[in-house]
């Protein structure tokens, strides 16, 4: 990966439409497709506002909600607005976020003249059963189609999204849908742990016992099984959550991880630079009326302390496996952290939780399964 | 006829003690509306929220009664627990009379009788009053039967209010007049003054608390406390309305405050008697007892940089309460301390509640023991309520303890349940007595470490809050003891540390580790708890580690939702003390105490 202090910033875009809503979901998005246009009004308003933030971003990622659900002449004017609006590099990462059913050569050829290179699949799961439970509008079969066309239409990167740890999902199961999406030869995956969040439907229906959660233990064997079964296969483990082969990890979402700067628009995006990070309105009417009186959608900001930025390069760096720069760590946060907490980081090495080489404080893979109680330390 | 009427409410806890004092109060309108607040006795946050009344308070209601002449009608509000109920006895022994409250949806309960006894002991008027009869659940007729058969007073007698919403009032008010002897004593015999409380003012000094018995005091006056002969000169009399007001003097049968330059309120015992230098009188009033504390246990920050604080935060403490007492103190796994004493397990609660709310302190309170003694080979007798000073075994020749004579009072159908309950505590020499139909007083001695920990919520759970509970200490009787060290990951913590008896020991280890097991977090190693007698070790358990923690998104807006927790969970931990590389919470030294039977 990139020496961050050299690292471009990038340049987020949240979409939040979704034909159906998943029960799992919290990200914000709405059903009111009807208000695309008044939305992609003010998307264009905000991108004049914001006009000499950051720039020049070397990465740009479309996601939602499902930005697939705008019509591919709008995303076709999106990606070209924003090479308008900003200064995108030539070698940039342009990212977006695709919904399976949506994925079509309909879609597919405009978004590839617009100059995305990358597609990210919300493939979720591959039974059928398990698709259901979640509310997804596809099934196992459109989301292979939608992969081998994404390949056909000369994608060559593509993502796909699975999760894990759905109830009625059994460990053996996973693992054979896990390798039946390593079949289809994707350079990256992401595989996200179902997390059942307070709010959502999915997080309702818990809280009523209609279904239980998995216990720790079996958290941890999903989990330490799915980095097996993926390295096995030649992945890179390189985040908690992530897997690529190599060199194919997602420039952008690195960019998270390291403090890079990141510029976020559409309701409910984040931004960060320097030491402050900043919200939007995560409402699309408030974020659409803000923007229509020429007023930056801005919900909340915080403005992180010394001791703030240290907390999250900590959870940061145990979540990655390029681990905690501890030159560049001690230089930025100050102290020295190794001599500071040398007695509790060795016996975390010998319980196999960190390595500690090459001026580098990295987890293993047990230390990922852990890393928030880590980031503690 | 003298206008004064000293009276106390007594009631079981939540049956409307305070809110009747608050009606009272407004009804004679010491307070207007506008300035009035719940619980306008209860000053402390601590009593506001725990409901419960721990400092004594008077209170001088103005009332003119029926007859159109005007009262002075002194409330004296006592603390309602069993740790102070020496306290309470003092309070009752400044009154002529008690209103007996009870819940008219709950009857008669267990406080409900301990007061009564205890106001019977003083000769007291009673009158019943039934409260909460505005409850849809109010039964007004069982409670009359039971004023009548269970606490053996005049049905016909009984009053009733309710205090939420204010109706019956008058009635009370009338009848405090009319039934509450007038104070009795002689103004112009030589002082005697009963202490029922004191408080702290950092202006003047000690506030004591006072009922004139005999004689008057006026400023100018040199006082001399009985107890310990010091004379003081006298700044200032007055009776509390609300606050302090002053007066020129205060007369036989009053109720007031004495200021005379008493610097702490540990110069004042509670129940002494105050009496004229010149003239003092010729025995000091009946029923002083020097309180002195039981329960042992240390305190130390858990940063040990907050040392200096905590030396001076006690310091503090302890200028309004004369029943706490502290010194110095180390503990091989917890550094610099103070070794404590206190009256029981909710004093000490109290006391750290007050350190951490008052004074912003983050401390650590060691496993509570009580004093034991014991007599070494070498003749000498020490006595311990340390546990890390406990003598080399083969250096002892004879090991005691202290005993208490508990006395109970309970329905009947609870009899079983509490004496199995006692012969698990070593309860032994018991005598059993029926004073009314269905209802039994029981009394047994048993070593007061049995029943200061984990006794009293196990008896009200077996009675179902109907039993009564009363002790007093008897004597050091000999016991075979024991050291229950416990090592965490292998290092001994002595904070944890506690004497036990030997036949108990495997036992207590065991449910020592059990407890640990529950308040101590899972961390991100595997930690083992051991219970060890004299280096063999008892018991074992294993706090597995930590396999998964790691949310599964961490992108734009999860960042600082995900930052915030971690901030939170650090200050958990930061009030926690780190022995070697394992937090320990600061529930865990108490939890260790508590049995496993429920």
């Amino acid at each position: 990966m990139r020496n961050e202090t050299a690292a471009l910033p990038g340049l987020y875009i949240h979409i939040p439409f979704c034909l159906s809503k998943c029960p799992y979901c919290d990200f914000y998005s709405v059903e009111r497709t009807g208000r695309i246009p008044a939305f992609l009004d003010a998307l264009r308003r905000e991108i004049a506002l914001c006009r000499d933030a950051l720039e020049p971003f070397d990465s740009v990622y479309i996601g939602g909600g499902t930005p697939s659900v705008l019509s591919p002449a709008d995303l076709e004017a999106l990606v070209d607005r924003l090479r308008r609006g900003f200064t995108v590099t030539p070698d940039a990462e342009i990212t977006l976020e695709a919904n399976p059913s949506d994925i079509s050569p309909r879609l597919l050829e405009p978004l590839r003249r617009a100059g995305v290179n990358r597609l990210n699949i919300g493939v979720q799961s591959l039974e059928d059963r398990l698709l259901a439970f979640l509310g997804r509008r596809h099934d196992r079969a459109r989301a292979v189609a939608a992969f081998s066309a994404a390949r056909a239409a000369g994608f060559e990167r593509v993502g796909i999204d699975l999760l894990f740890g759905i109830p009625g999902q059994t460990l053996p199961s996973w693992l054979a849908s896990l390798r039946e999406a390593v079949d289809l030869n994707p350079d990256h995956l992401s595989c996200y742990q179902l997390t059942i969040e307070a709010g959502t439907p999915l997080g309702e229906r818990h809280r009523a016992g209609e279904f239980r959660s998995l216990d720790e233990s079996l958290q941890a064997d999903f989990f330490l099984e799915t980095a097996a079964t993926l390295e096995a296969a030649g992945y890179i483990h390189y985040e908690v959550s992530n897997f690529a082969r190599d060199r194919c990890e997602s420039r952008h979402n690195a960019k998270y991880w390291n403090h890079t700067p990141y510029l976020g628009l559409g309701p409910a995006a984040h931004s960060f630079r320097g030491t402050e990070r900043r919200w939007n309105h995560r409402c699309l009417e408030s974020y659409i009326g803000d923007l229509e009186g020429g007023r930056p959608p801005v919900a909340g900001r915080e403005r992180l302390s010394g001791a703030q930025l240290r907390l999250e390069s900590l959870l940061f760096g145990f979540r990655t496996s390029r681990g905690i720069d501890l030159d560049l760590f001690n230089r930025r946060h100050g102290g020295d952290l190794y001599a500071e907490k040398r007695g509790l980081l060795d016996e975390l090495a010998g319980e196999g939780l960190v390595e500690i080489g090459d001026g580098f404080l990295r987890p293993t893979r047990s230390g990922m399964a852990v890393a928030d109680r880590l980031a503690l330390i | 006829m003298n206008p004064i009427r000293n009276f106390s409410i007594i009631a079981h806890i939540d049956h409307g003690k305070s809110t009747l004092a608050d009606r009272l109060i407004q009804f004679t309108g010491v307070v207007n509306d506008r300035d009035f607040q719940d619980q306008i006795l209860d000053n402390m946050d601590i009593e506001r929220e725990r409901g419960i009344t721990i400092k004594s308070q008077a209170i001088s209601l103005p009332y003119r009664a029926a007859d159109g002449r005007l009262y002075a009608l002194n409330l004296i509000d006592t603390p309602g627990h069993v740790d102070f109920t020496y306290e309470v006895s003092r309070s009752l022994a400044s009154c002529e009379g008690v209103l007996l409250l009870i819940d008219a949806a709950q009857g008669v309960q267990a406080q409900t009788l301990a007061n009564l006894y205890l106001a019977m002991e003083h000769d007291l008027t009673i009158i019943p009053v039934i409260n909460k009869i505005d409850l849809p659940s109010a039964d007004v007729e069982r409670v009359i039967e039971q004023i009548d058969s269970e606490l053996g007073l005049d049905p016909d007698t009984h009053l009733a209010c309710s205090a939420k919403e204010g109706t019956g009032i008058e009635k009370i008010l009338e009848a405090i007049v009319e039934r509450i002897p007038p104070p009795g004593g002689d103004p112009e015999a030589p002082l005697a003054a009963l202490i029922f409380d004191a408080k702290y003012d950092p202006f003047r000094g000690t506030v004591i608390h006072c009922r004139i018995v005999n004689g008057r005091v006026k400023a100018g006056d040199v006082i001399r406390l009985m107890y310990n002969g010091a004379a003081y000169r006298v700044e200032e009399v007055g009776r509390f309305i609300l606050r302090r007001e002053k007066r020129e003097s205060l007369s036989a049968g009053e109720v007031g405050y004495v200021i005379a330059g008493v610097k702490t309120v540990s110069d004042v015992r509670t129940g002494d008697t105050i009496t004229l230098d010149h003239r003092p009188c010729a025995a000091p009033l009946p029923g002083f007892k020097e309180v002195k504390p039981v329960v042992f246990a240390s305190i130390y920050p858990i940063a040990s940089d907050d040392y200096e604080d905590l030396a001076v935060s006690l310091e503090k403490y302890k200028l309004n309460d004369a029943s706490f007492i502290y010194e110095k103190d180390s503990s091989a796994a917890l550094g610099q301390g103070f070794r404590c004493g206190f009256l029981g397990l909710l004093h000490l609660d109290i006391v750290q509640e007050r350190l951490e709310r008052e004074y912003d302190l983050s401390i650590i309170l060691s496993v509570p023991s009580v004093r034991y003694r014991f007599t070494l080979k070498d003749g000498s007798v020490i006595y311990v309520d340390n546990p890390t000073h406990y003598p080399e075994p083969m250096s002892i020749a004879k090991a005691e303890e202290p005993y208490i004579r508990a006395s109970m009072m309970l329905p009947e159908r609870y009899l079983g349940a509490v004496m199995k309950l006692c012969m698990e505590k070593r309860g032994v020499n018991s005598t059993l007595n029926y004073p009314n139909p269905g209802r039994a007083e029981l009394v047994y001695e048993m070593p007061l470490a049995e029943v200061i920990f984990d006794f009293y919520d196990r008896f009200k759970s077996v009675t179902q809050g109907y039993g009564s509970f009363d002790y007093d200490l008897i004597d050091y009787r000999e016991s075979n003891l024991a050291l229950l060290d416990i090592l965490v990951n292998g290092e001994k913590v002595d904070a944890l540390s506690q004497i036990v008896h030997r036949e108990r020991a495997r036992a207590r280890g065991l449910q020592a580790c059990e407890r640990l097991k529950e308040e101590i977090p899972r961390q991100m190693f595997k930690i083992a708890i051991q219970g060890a007698i004299g280096g063999e070790i008892v018991s074992r358990t294993t706090i597995s580690a930590f396999r998964k923690d790691v949310i599964a998104k961490c992108y734009g807006g999860d960042i600082t939702r995900k930052r915030k927790l971690l901030e939170k969970q650090k200050k958990g931990k930061k009030r926690m003390k780190m022995i070697g590389n394992v937090s320990i919470p600061q529930s865990a030294f108490l939890a260790v105490l508590k049995s496993d039977a429920e």
